[in-house]
């Protein structure tokens, strides 16, 4: 066999790696969205379950989503954006940078079931916070820490020095230039990084069954309990109940996680072209 | 500001060597602040690991370290929590998922960076992003529906069981292993690729006898932290394991991993059977700190050799 055959075989195989990676994709949402489809009426994006089969809708689960995301989302956002401009812009390397660096990696791989468990130790129990949907958006916080931090340190690093230059020759102290010049530029890549880590979040289970509870209920107050939609469809696949409204709940989270991840790589597009 | 430009000593890197005591105390004060928020992080790991092991550290006297380390049988009715079971789960399923998802990761990082026209790229890259965003109980109810009938089938069983999982697990792990694997493909310098191809060889030769030597220790360390996220998935093998606590007895026989163990029973666990529990998460936060300290080595190694 020649080496030109040997090529073709070899490339061959390459390209089906290549379309078996987005077929599976294809496969995935395809089958969601047919199934599904069928299921998705205004009464079932806006009524509660009722009865022993979880008849009706999935209202309460997709508030108790938004709810738990949005207020993760408040929590981390401050806090990993201040902490990925100490990195960026502020730290020395050294001793402690690594551990920092050390200690958001291990986070980023801490599986989520060692933090749901944690989330029900600490924010649960030790805290006294109760199944609630604070509980929960605590515990994923700790999840969405990592990843926005990441995102963000990558978007300040990505500002051009001169830019920076330019602010300092003008007089203007470290924190102006951050805040004025170096966010604001840096800001299409932040929120890209966040609207991910919300995509995450929306995605989550193992994290939210431990901390916001397993159920069915109209969240109000932060110290509520709630089921999301994740937990609402684990347990209808788990208990064989439903399956029609399992394949609905299934169907609007890949909506949900198909918006947030468009979104994103709408504003990365966007800001390419700007920047052009 | 009432004292114009007291010259302070400029606590930034930023030159500004004259400015008002005022400016550089709030500059200070924020660059304090900041740190603070990245401290958290690491505060946020210690605090992890200080209420797990609080709440599990008590497995070496209840069941003894001996008897949950070694032990052969995990069964809450009978007070005996041996991890040996479910080890052997997790290694199984992790193997099935790293041998079916690996080549085709690595194989389609490989399309991505050498082959594929800017066109392919545009439609197979962002199929990988959204493979990595697909909610982990999405994956297992796709299991539960589609993949488990069809085990079912082959092996004669209900088709729970340790091939469903890997082969959904294979699913999970294709981005994180494909998206680290491209960016070491892409790190290679150019001129390695261009003096292979100046020398005659064809596309397969310059692949596999220039490039993945040049990127393989970037490849080594997506594989790892493609294996980390199979040991540490829950939601997805719970749905389609079969969360039997035994060892392995084949690709149909429904099988239970450290991460299943504990969502199933959590709902109803107390007293020494919810210590062990937690001794199970120590476990699993031990694996993925340990993964992710021979990452960070070997990339060490890496650019020290460079």
């Amino acid at each position: 066999m020649g080496k030109r055959w040997a090529n073709r075989i070899a490339l061959g195989v390459l390209w089906l790696c290549g379309i078996t990676t987005v077929l599976v994709l294809g496969a995935v949402i395809l089958y969601v969205f047919v199934r599904g489809i069928g299921q998705i009426t205004p009464e079932f994006i806006l009524t509660r379950p009722y009865g022993v089969n979880a008849e009706g809708g999935i209202g309460p689960t997709i508030v108790a989503t938004i709810y738990v995301t949005g207020l993760a989302m408040l929590i981390t956002t401050p806090i990993a954006v201040l902490a990925a401009v100490y990195l960026a812009e502020y730290a020395v390397q050294g001793r402690l940078v690594n551990a920092i660096r050390f200690a958001a990696d291990t986070l980023a791989s801490v599986p989520s079931i060692v933090m749901g468990l944690f989330g029900f130790a600490f924010f649960v129990e030790a805290m006294g916070l109760g199944f609630s949907v604070l509980s929960g958006a605590l515990a994923l916080s700790f999840l969405m820490l990592p990843i926005v931090m990441r995102a963000t340190e990558e978007a300040i690093r990505a500002v051009p020095r001169f830019i920076r230059w330019g602010s300092y020759g003008l007089g203007a102290s470290k924190w102006q230039t951050v805040s004025r010049i170096v966010l604001p530029s840096a800001l299409p890549r932040i929120l890209t990084g966040l609207i991910l880590a919300m995509g995450r979040a929306v995605g989550e289970t193992a994290v939210v069954i431990f901390t916001m509870g397993q159920a069915i209920n109209m969240p109000f107050t932060p110290l509520d309990s709630g089921r999301s939609m994740t937990v609402h469809l684990y347990t209808l696949a788990m208990e064989g109940i439903n399956m029609d409204a399992a394949y609905g709940t299934a169907l609007l989270l890949m909506v949900m996680i198909l918006f947030f991840n468009l979104s994103a790589r709408w504003l990365t597009a966007r800001n390419r072209k700007v920047k052009e | 500001m009432s004292e114009p430009l007291k010259t302070e000593k400029a606590a930034s890197s930023s030159g500004l060597k004259m400015m008002s005591r005022a400016t550089y105390f709030r500059e200070a004060a924020l660059k304090n602040i900041f740190l603070l928020c990245a401290v958290l992080a690491v505060a946020a790991v210690g605090l992890i690991f200080v209420f797990t092991m609080a709440r599990g550290w008590e497995v070496v006297k209840d069941p003894g370290l001996a008897a949950f380390l070694g032990g052969t049988e995990w069964s809450s009715s009978l007070g005996r929590f041996g991890i040996l079971p479910l080890i052997n789960g997790t290694i199984a399923v992790t193997l099935g998922a790293l041998l079916l998802g690996a080549p085709l990761a690595i194989g389609t990082a490989v399309f991505l960076s050498e082959i594929a026209s800017p066109r392919m790229r545009s439609i197979v890259r962002p199929a990988v992003e959204m493979l990595a965003g697909v909610p982990s109980v999405v994956f297992g109810f796709f299991g539960l529906v589609m993949i488990r009938p069809v085990v079912a089938e082959l092996t004669g069983g209900m088709g729970f069981g340790t091939l469903t999982a890997s082969v959904i697990l294979a699913v999970m792990i294709v981005p994180t292993i494909a998206t680290l694997t491209e960016d070491a493909l892409g790190s290679v310098p150019p001129g390695i690729r261009e003096a292979s191809y100046a020398m005659g060889a064809t596309t397969w030769q310059t692949i596999y006898k220039v490039l993945l030597p040049a990127a393989k220790i970037g490849i080594i360390d997506a594989t790892i932290l493609g294996m980390g996220r199979a040991i540490g998935e829950t939601m997805a093998v719970v749905m389609v394991a079969g969360n039997a606590p035994q060892f392995f007895k084949g690709l149909g026989a429904p099988i239970a991993t450290i991460t299943s163990q504990i969502v199933i029973d959590m709902s109803y666990a107390t007293g020494t059977h919810k210590t062990a529990l937690f001794g199970l998460a120590i476990i699993l936060f031990l694996i993925s700190m340990g993964l992710v300290a021979l990452v960070r080595a070997l990339s060490r190694l890496n650019t020290k050799k460079a």
